[in-house]
């Protein structure tokens, strides 16, 4: 009974924490985010209580924590791919409308120069109008103030005005008292010498356009580009987010800018994983095939030297690799000065640089392959070998004739799948060349070192572009290349369930 | 043993020995010259593989205790690594834990117990983790800044949120302990139930209690990954002191303010750990990945 009581309170606590979370997200118009806690909180209710489903209930958190992390991210990626999500277009709508609305200017109309009295009482702002005076309410100008009433008044307070020097001291105080009028207008400090009122920049009007009361200019709200926009075109930032269908898919098409660096970039990506996993595999089948070979001793000692690239966390050995590397006080540069006399720009020339990621990811990789290698050998029969070697073949015919033909299908689906994680290998890229030397010409950040995905972490995140609608656009295409390639992996390792 | 010998063989097995251990002096140069420059004295110098005048001054700084020069001038350590070793301690060991909880209880009912749908978020899983997350941490990112904005600890710049974002990758995982499972005789079980045992009982007393080498090799796993993880923590925190070590490392070999020394220091001080404990599990973990399928 008390276990059934726990068991309920615990499920009806965590319920109502759910849709408290579910309706804040939903007054806050996240409707997005709300519809899949909402998702989230019913099927999991509906797994928990329905007894038929009692499985169900084994494999729901961790089928929810892939929905929420994996695949949630991934769908609303795609989802930004058609909009205009980017920095200047980051709020909604009604945001940017309240952002405008909000705006005030200070008048060059309603205007007082001012003096500042230090009385007994504390410090008093004597406004000097076209017609009518204004004294301040006593202030303390330690921050406190916040606003204080303005009244007309006919004389100066008695004693001298504080002198410009000291107002310049109590500058920063000043500049947040505000002053209001009989008539409701509310005067902050405009100048060192002047107060003005505050009015504010934007009026709304019914049909939805806004008209800046300074300029008088109008701007109608265009929901084809996400800005408020003039007659005469000019558009007000911030912007608002909208769809715009299939343009980030196009500018990656059309525009010569984003054209050539990404092309460069996606053959750049191919030739890379393709190369890594082509050189990988043959170190790591090389060095497998020496590790079964009977006649070698010393084998445990061999087999934990070669695979120490592997056990050390790659964060680390890619920034070692950085540093090692490096054009200046490198050590890589330092031996080959010592030997050859050159020192090789490796972070700043296009093909060096290549050819420096290729060296530090197959030192990074091999052990993998070789251990993985090492697995398949030894399901080949030896007699195999014997058999071969009453042919007199070699070492090589061996290879090509009896090794490769075995171990190529089971080996497969290993390869797409290492095939698949160097094309997305951002750790690499990012902590060793972070995509330089940089393409010439490009509108958004690219490198002749970036691979897709740190190309998109780029237009991403960095800069002040942080264009995310084009990143999801690019990202969307990888996961179509990515999708691909684990259905083919799956149909080749014919998974059994 | 071999039959058929060919006469060149003695010179072929001296060649190879030369060759790999020509190669492993390659392999292991970067790892030696790490240390090695540990111990030099400044963040610039060069030199042999054996330093000259052997210095713990980059020691002392990765520890984090200011360092005294001969000349008198007191350096303070420039990035708080022992907090960033600690902070991804944290993150890794609370992941793990919960990842091996719920991966373990998921394939259990994957090895023991029919269901709709089955297959369908088996084979799903497979697929869905090879997704790379970075390429969907616009979307992770604005879900986080959303969930942060009402439940604080799960916001971004918390750790909370990089221990539930990696709540996403356990495919892995549970294929491999399902794997296992797999290949434990269900009949201890089924005998239990005929006995009036539950399913969870069955699950808790018999088989966990059978699986313990493979639970620790997903948790060995599960750990190392976290504590390499790196695109998503790298986004998700910012604050220095709230940084892991993969996001922090790096942070020594800005082009503005190169410690190299430092660096090799707090690398070999973090790494070597890990490293350790890789080699000493190498065989569980070499199983688990091929059995599991995927890792570069």
């Amino acid at each position: 009974m008390i276990r059934m009581i726990l068991k309920w309170g615990a499920l009806a606590a965590l319920v109502g924490m759910a849709l408290y979370l579910i309706l804040a997200l939903y007054a806050q118009q996240e409707f997005v985010f709300a519809m899949l806690f909402l998702v989230l909180t019913a099927s999991a209710v509906f797994v928990f209580v329905n007894k038929k489903l009692y499985a169900h209930r084994y494999i729901f958190p961790a089928v929810a924590g892939m929905g929420v992390f994996v695949i949630f991210p991934l769908m609303y990626t795609v989802g930004i791919g058609f909009t205009n999500y980017s920095a200047s277009n980051l709020l909604s709508f009604e945001q940017v409308k309240d952002n405008l609305l909000d705006r005030t200017y200070q008048s060059d109309s309603v205007r007082y120069n001012y003096e500042l009295y230090n009385t007994d009482a504390g410090y008093v702002i004597y406004l000097e109008g076209k017609h009518q005076d204004l004294v301040s309410a006593p202030l303390a100008l330690d921050g406190s103030d916040a606003s204080a009433p303005a009244l007309p008044a006919s004389e100066k307070p008695a004693g001298d005005p504080l002198s410009i020097r000291d107002i310049i001291q109590l500058r920063s105080e000043l500049s947040e008292v505000e002053l209001l009028t009989e008539d409701g207008r509310e005067l902050s400090m405009a100048s060192l010498r002047a107060f003005a009122a505050i009015n504010a920049q934007f009026t709304l009007h019914d049909n939805g356009s806004i008209t800046d009361n300074q300029t008088d200019v109008t701007y109608f709200p265009d929901h084809d580009t996400g800005f408020y926009r003039s007659a005469d075109g000019q558009t007000l930032s911030p912007g608002w987010t909208v769809n715009i269908g299939w343009d980030n898919y196009l500018k990656v098409v059309s525009d010569p800018s984003i054209r050539g660096p990404f092309f460069e970039i996606f053959v750049w990506t191919l030739s890379f994983a393709v190369a890594t996993v082509v050189f990988t595999l043959a170190l790591g089948l090389l060095l497998a095939n020496l590790l079964q070979w009977d006649q070698i001793r010393g084998k445990g000692f061999y087999r934990t030297m070669l695979i120490l690239p592997y056990a050390v966390p790659a964060f680390i050995s890619i920034l070692v690799f950085k540093g090692l590397f490096n054009q200046n006080f490198g050590e890589i540069n330092l031996v080959l000065e010592g030997l050859f006399g050159i020192r090789p720009d490796w972070f700043s020339d296009p093909a060096l640089a290549r050819t420096m990621i290729l060296i530090v990811n197959t030192w990074l990789g091999y052990p993998y392959m070789m251990l993985l290698c090492m697995g398949l050998l030894q399901a080949i029969p030896r007699d195999l070998y014997e058999a071969s070697a009453m042919d007199g073949a070699g070492p090589v015919n061996n290879l090509f004739n009896v090794t490769l033909p075995l171990i190529i299908k089971p080996l497969m689906p290993l390869l797409i799948a290492s095939f698949a994680f160097n094309f997305n290998n951002f750790v690499l890229i990012a902590l060793l060349t972070g995509g330089a030397p940089d393409i010439i010409g490009a509108s958004t950040p690219a490198g002749t070192t970036d691979l897709l995905v740190s190309y998109t972490y780029r237009i991403a995140f960095q800069d002040s572009g942080q264009n995310f609608g084009l990143a999801a656009a690019i990202a969307t295409a990888i996961f179509l290349v990515v999708g691909a390639l684990s259905l083919i992996n799956l149909k080749l390792s014919k998974v059994k369930v | 043993m071999a039959m058929v010998e060919p006469r060149s063989t003695k010179y072929r097995v001296l060649a190879s020995h030369l060759g790999m251990l020509g190669f492993i002096v390659i392999i292991l140069f970067p790892l030696l010259m790490v240390i090695s420059i540990s111990f030099r004295s400044g963040n610039f110098a060069s030199g042999s593989l054996l330093p000259e005048n052997p210095s713990l001054e980059h020691w002392y700084l990765a520890l984090g205790i200011p360092y005294t020069g001969e000349d008198g001038t007191v350096t303070q350590p420039p990035f708080p690594v022992l907090l960033w070793l600690w902070n991804s301690i944290k993150i890794a060991v609370i992941s793990s834990v919960m990842i091996l909880a719920l991966s373990t209880t998921s394939a259990y009912a994957f090895a023991r117990m029919r269901f709709a749908g089955k297959g369908f978020v088996l084979k799903s899983m497979l697929i869905f983790q090879m997704f790379p997350p970075v390429l969907s941490l616009v979307a992770l990112y604005a879900l986080f800044d959303q969930i942060g904005n009402h439940v604080s600890w799960l916001g971004l710049n918390t750790h909370g949120a990089v221990i539930v974002a990696s709540l996403g990758g356990m495919a892995l995982h549970i294929w491999t302990i399902k794997g296992y499972f797999d290949s434990i005789d269900r009949s201890l079980e089924e005998a239990a139930i005929v006995d009036g045992a539950t399913t969870w009982q069955a699950f808790r007393y018999i088989l966990l209690p059978l699986s313990v080498p493979i639970l620790v090799v997903v948790f060995i796993l599960a750990f190392i990954m976290t504590i390499m993880e790196y695109p998503m923590a790298s986004v998700l925190l910012v604050d220095t002191d709230k940084l892991t070590l993969a996001v922090g490392a790096q942070q020594y070999l800005y082009e503005q303010n190169y410690l190299w020394g430092d660096f090799a220091a707090a690398a070999v001080l973090s790494g070597l750990p890990i490293t350790l404990i890789f080699l000493y599990c190498q065989k569980w973990i070499v199983g688990g990945l091929t059995a599991g399928g995927v890792k570069g």
